[in-house]
């Protein structure tokens, strides 16, 4: 589908949308280029204050089994659901039905903020709101994981080591030989904890993923594709992988925050215990998960399905995960 | 090897070709003519370092393992032999091993990377 094909669409769907006649769609352009889903921003306008919208689709021709990611209706009851429950989700609008000739898509509202690593970390914009993060971060993953199961549409479920078994699958079918990973995968299978209270989990709740407004923090968990069932700690761990703390080592929670505040704000907004120990170990898996997907990453380009530069470089950021585990090794990982 | 250009000189004339074309270039293609110089840096370095590296790599092994051959052909080894749990009990000799690769490898990807910093500051601590 063209941009001018979307675009058309949008401006039948608008009045819809605004639950007015006269209005239309405006300023569509596409947000981000990820593989799995389009981001689309527009705009919602008449003669009043134009109302800024989101459209979330999948690309034509390809299906959630592709990815293993839900299905878009799936992460529109996810954001609801945990909107319900006072979580930061925006307002999801409109799931969209075959009709409104958008594909498999949803709209929802606009959130404000950032959602680049590098400037959360980095810029003085944020240095007012960065010291609350990590607890504010442990407070929403709580609140996420407290949604009751029952109700949600279907979700899969990943233990630990379900997680190991897929990933080592997919490094295998790489056929790249690393011993660091290889090691890891060992090492981790060997000290697999037993399952934990099994909780819904955002499944990518890490920076790119979280909407940073330099006065109000935290404003929107986005990017629910990853979701599915599993130990609570395992978000946790996600957050605190190396590879998105921009260089900030000294803060493990996305470069932005201590360990202790991220569990304070997950256990006093009501999650279940967590223990660092637990955290740490699905940092480290969280790592070799991210190097396995670098792996990935880069056989796009080998197999010439996605010939850029990007593609091609990204198979040389799989030594930071392999420092990264060894450093996690080291300190008796 | 030759010279009149040298590899290096290609590439420093690449790498300059891109600076000059940068400022010219937006959103996506300024991104990728980005990933493209940090590219160039990496062949640099690894012509630079790669091949000492695979000598320190392949001495290391043939030490930890007790075997000869080439540094690949002792790297893929070295992974089954991980993956048939001959490394269980050794946990540490294999460690010196890795953690050293590692070094190695990230100083040629990405030597600014907070997790070189961390390991090179850890090896430093007595």
């Amino acid at each position: 589908m063209d941009e001018s094909a979307l675009e058309a669409a949008l401006n039948r769907l608008a009045p819809i949308l605004a639950n007015e006649p006269g209005w239309s769609a405006d300023k569509v352009r596409r947000l981000s280029g990820g593989a799995s889903q389009e981001t689309w921003a527009f705009s919602l306008v008449r003669d009043a204050e134009p109302r800024n919208l989101i459209l979330r689709r999948r690309p034509d021709g390809l299906s959630e089994r592709d990815n293993r990611t839900v299905p878009l209706s799936t992460e529109a009851a996810l954001i609801e659901a945990v909107r319900r429950r006072g979580g930061p989700t925006p307002a999801v609008l409109r799931v969209c039905p075959p009709e409104d000739g958008l594909g498999e898509a949803y709209v929802m509202a606009e959130a404000e903020g950032e959602t680049l690593g590098k400037r959360i970390v980095r810029d003085e914009m944020f240095a007012a709101v960065r010291p609350g993060l990590a607890r504010r971060c442990g407070e929403v993953l709580a609140l996420i994981h407290g949604t009751p199961l029952e109700g949600l549409p279907p979700l899969t479920r990943a233990s630990a080591r379900d997680e190991i078994e897929r990933y080592e699958a997919i490094y295998r079918g790489t056929g790249a030989a690393r011993p660091v990973l290889e090691w890891a995968f060992r090492r981790l299978m060997r000290r697999a904890p037993p399952p934990g209270p099994q909780v819904l989990l955002h499944g990518d709740f890490r920076n790119g993923n979280l909407m940073i407004h330099p006065e109000h923090g935290l404003t929107a968990v986005l990017d629910w594709e990853l979701a599915h069932i599993g130990d609570a700690a395992s978000d946790l761990g996600w957050l605190c992988v190396n590879s998105w703390r921009f260089g900030a080592y000294e803060k493990p929670v996305g470069g932005f925050g201590a360990y202790e505040d991220l569990l304070a704000g997950y256990q006093d907004a009501g999650g279940a215990p967590v223990s660092l120990e637990a955290v740490r170990y699905w940092q480290m898996l969280g790592s070799l998960k991210w190097g396995v997907m670098c792996l990935i990453m880069h056989q796009a380009y080998a197999s010439g399905a996605d010939p850029s530069v990007e593609r091609a470089m990204i198979g040389r950021r799989v030594s930071e995960v392999e420092i990264d585990l060894v450093n996690l090794m080291e300190e008796g990982l | 090897m030759t010279s009149h250009p040298t590899a290096h000189e290609l590439l420093d004339a690449v790498a300059s070709y891109i600076e000059q074309i940068a400022p010219k270039l937006q959103n996506r293609d300024a991104f990728l003519a980005r990933v493209a110089a940090n590219a160039l840096g990496v062949v640099r370095r690894e012509l630079a370092e790669g091949s000492q590296a695979d000598r320190r790599a392949e001495a290391r092994l043939r030490t930890l393992m007790g075997e000869d051959g080439d540094v690949a052909a002792l790297n893929a080894r070295l992974c089954e032999q991980i993956r048939a749990g001959a490394f269980d009990d050794r946990e540490d000799a294999l460690l010196d091993h890795l953690r050293a690769s590692a070094i190695d490898q990230v100083r040629i990807d990405q030597p600014g990377y907070s997790g070189l910093t961390a390991a090179l500051a850890r090896a430093t601590t007595p």
